[in-house]
């Protein structure tokens, strides 16, 4: 027996979200009486592979293989449920970012086993075994008891705690055996923005709405973003407008977002809004609209003009940000 | 593989409480409160249909539309035949996971030789986003999750998928299951000729396949309600970061 992580690798690397799956692998097979194994696709040398150790894998199986440095949906899930059998895993633990969102629900399929996604808690195992995830786009939360032997978790980013402790790392370096038949999909390009946080990993984001009046004056967001060492993210008018790309988009139909700071600036709070970013530690809210449903999910509030207002924080941040450098 | 001007479509539409609902639970908790919520398609899976109606106009075709649901689903999937889609099928049963709804889909997509199988990226009620994917190993065809670009040629599709940072390109043979992003099309309005031929559109009803359960929803929680908002007067706007570092201890 034995929970199985899968550490999503990122050129050559791996992201705070693959370790605190790792983490929360390692807890969870404490918890139950079992034992961790981290599974690696691609070429990842064994000075990062260490790090899995670090954040509790007690095995990492690492698969070097040319053709899988970039993922493959369809022959990672091939890999994935190959180790998980091996190992006799009943957990299969996978951090639910995007590459996760589509490689999980075909681990699943193949293992023929109920799965989660989305989950924000340790499952609870005194009587089945519930997990807790948002839904309703962060209106609500549901509790749910996951029935068959094996299971899939998908878990989200930025959830659980991350903590190192370091000891000597167990890698087993296993052959790929792969044919072309197996790759049915075909990755041409990858373009990664480059010297910006991603919004979905960023623990602080400021957002921008109608308020700003124009794409134009998005440097007022850009320079507190850059102060906090924040992402930035927009309403859904303004990437309706084309003002800023749909990947900024928070809310129920954009990007469900959980950060330990949410500033929004010039954003009325709509439901619709809310729901995207309800989960955040702190809200703060400015709008020139005192009545601004915002204020009531806010932690902070303040009542005044973005033009005027922001110029002032901004520079206190740096400030801050001077002083603590 | 069917000439190209022959492309069957399958579009996966889930029948979603409108983006304004205030969600509220009954029965102890347990069920999601249906009372004067507004139901509409999905908007991601609306997305799908519309980019499955562009390729078959452009190309030659059919797109058939699939819900797993009861018949209170119906106005939506009329809707959807509204919007365009050629016939429906409505498999009979509550959908109770994603699981379950990607089995009854297989089961009856199975039947069928579909070229093209359309999801949105997730439901705007459970959020899974899981659909896509389970169809792709099910049925044995590759599956591309939340792209925002679709082209087919000659057989072969290429798509753009959002990844973590950034964007990635690629392309795969048909058949296959693709999950739809925003920034994938602009939505569709129904005109009233199309609201007019949605009643005598072919909506066939299916009965369930016999599956096994995996998972079950056992209670709903709310957030738990926000304390009051702190106000900052703007003319002490910089006093916010004060507050955030020695206050909240959260920068």
């Amino acid at each position: 027996m034995s929970i199985l992580v899968y550490a999503e690798s990122i050129d050559g690397g791996f992201k705070k979200s693959t370790l605190e799956a790792v983490r929360y692998g390692s807890e969870l097979a404490k918890h139950i009486g079992t034992s961790c194994v981290a599974l690696s696709i691609g070429n990842i040398d064994d000075t990062q592979l260490a790090n899995l150790a670090t954040y509790g894998a007690d095995k990492i199986v690492s698969i070097k293989h040319d053709k899988l440095n970039q993922f493959v949906a369809e022959v990672f899930t091939k890999l994935i449920t190959q180790i998980a059998t091996q190992e006799q895993s009943t957990i299969v633990v996978i951090s639910n970012t995007y590459s996760g969102k589509s490689v999980a629900p075909r681990v699943a399929a193949k293992l023929k086993a109920a799965i989660a996604s989305g989950v924000i808690s340790y499952p609870k195992t005194e009587n089945g075994f519930v997990v807790r995830r948002g839904v309703f786009s962060g209106k609500a939360f549901a509790e749910v008891n996951l029935t068959t032997p094996v299971k899939v978790l998908a878990i989200t980013p930025n959830t659980f705690d991350l903590t190192e402790n370091v000891k000597p790392a167990n890698i087993i370096a296993i052959n790929a055996d792969l044919t072309d038949a197996d790759f049915m999909t075909n990755p041409i390009e990858i373009s990664r923005v480059t010297g910006k946080i991603p919004l979905t990993e960023a623990e602080v984001v400021v957002s921008g709405g109608r308020g700003l009046k124009g794409p134009e004056n998005w440097g007022l967001i850009e320079d507190l973003a850059s102060a906090l060492g924040a992402a930035t993210a927009c309403s859904k008018p303004v990437s309706d407008m084309h003002w800023r790309s749909h990947d900024e988009h928070v809310g129920q139909t954009g990007i469900t977002i959980k950060p330990n700071l949410y500033i929004a600036i010039g954003i009325s709070g709509a439901i619709q809004h809310l729901a995207g970013v309800s989960s955040s530690k702190i809200i703060v809210a400015i709008n020139k609209d005192p009545e601004a449903p915002f204020f009531k999910a806010a932690d902070y509030g303040i009542v005044g003009d973005a033009f005027e207002v922001l110029p002032k924080i901004t520079e206190a941040a740096q400030k801050l940000k001077a002083q603590s450098a | 593989m069917r000439q190209q001007n022959d492309m069957k479509i399958l579009v996966c539409i889930s029948n979603v409480p409108d983006t304004t609902t205030k969600v509220t639970f009954t029965d102890n908790n347990t069920k999601f409160n249906i009372q004067g919520v507004q139901f509409i398609i999905n908007p991601y899976d609306e997305l799908a249909l519309t980019r499955a109606l562009e390729i078959t106009e452009k190309s030659g075709g059919t797109v058939t539309t699939v819900t797993v649901g009861l018949s209170d689903t119906e106005a939506t999937i009329r809707k959807a035949l509204a919007i365009g889609a050629q016939e429906a099928v409505r498999i009979n049963a509550e959908p109770t996971d994603a699981y379950f709804v990607a089995e009854q889909i297989a089961h009856y997509a199975k039947t069928q030789n579909f070229d093209l199988i359309m999801t949105g990226r997730e439901s705007i009620d459970y959020n899974g986003g899981q659909v896509c994917g389970l169809l792709g190993e099910m049925l044995g065809m590759p599956s591309v999750n939340v792209i925002t670009k679709l082209e087919i040629e000659n057989g072969i599709a290429t798509m753009v998928r959002d990844i973590d940072g950034g964007k990635e390109t690629l392309s795969s043979k048909l058949p296959l299951v693709v999950s739809a992003q925003k920034e994938f099309t602009e939505p569709r309005i129904p005109n009233m000729r199309g609201i007019m031929a949605a009643r005598t559109k072919p909506l066939n009803v299916i009965e369930a396949a016999t599956t096994d359960k995996t998972s079950a929803t056992i209670g709903f929680e709310l957030p738990p309600a926000k304390g009051a908002c702190k106000m900052i007067p703007a003319d002490q706007a910089s006093q916010l970061i004060d507050m955030l570092h020695n206050e909240a201890k959260i920068i």
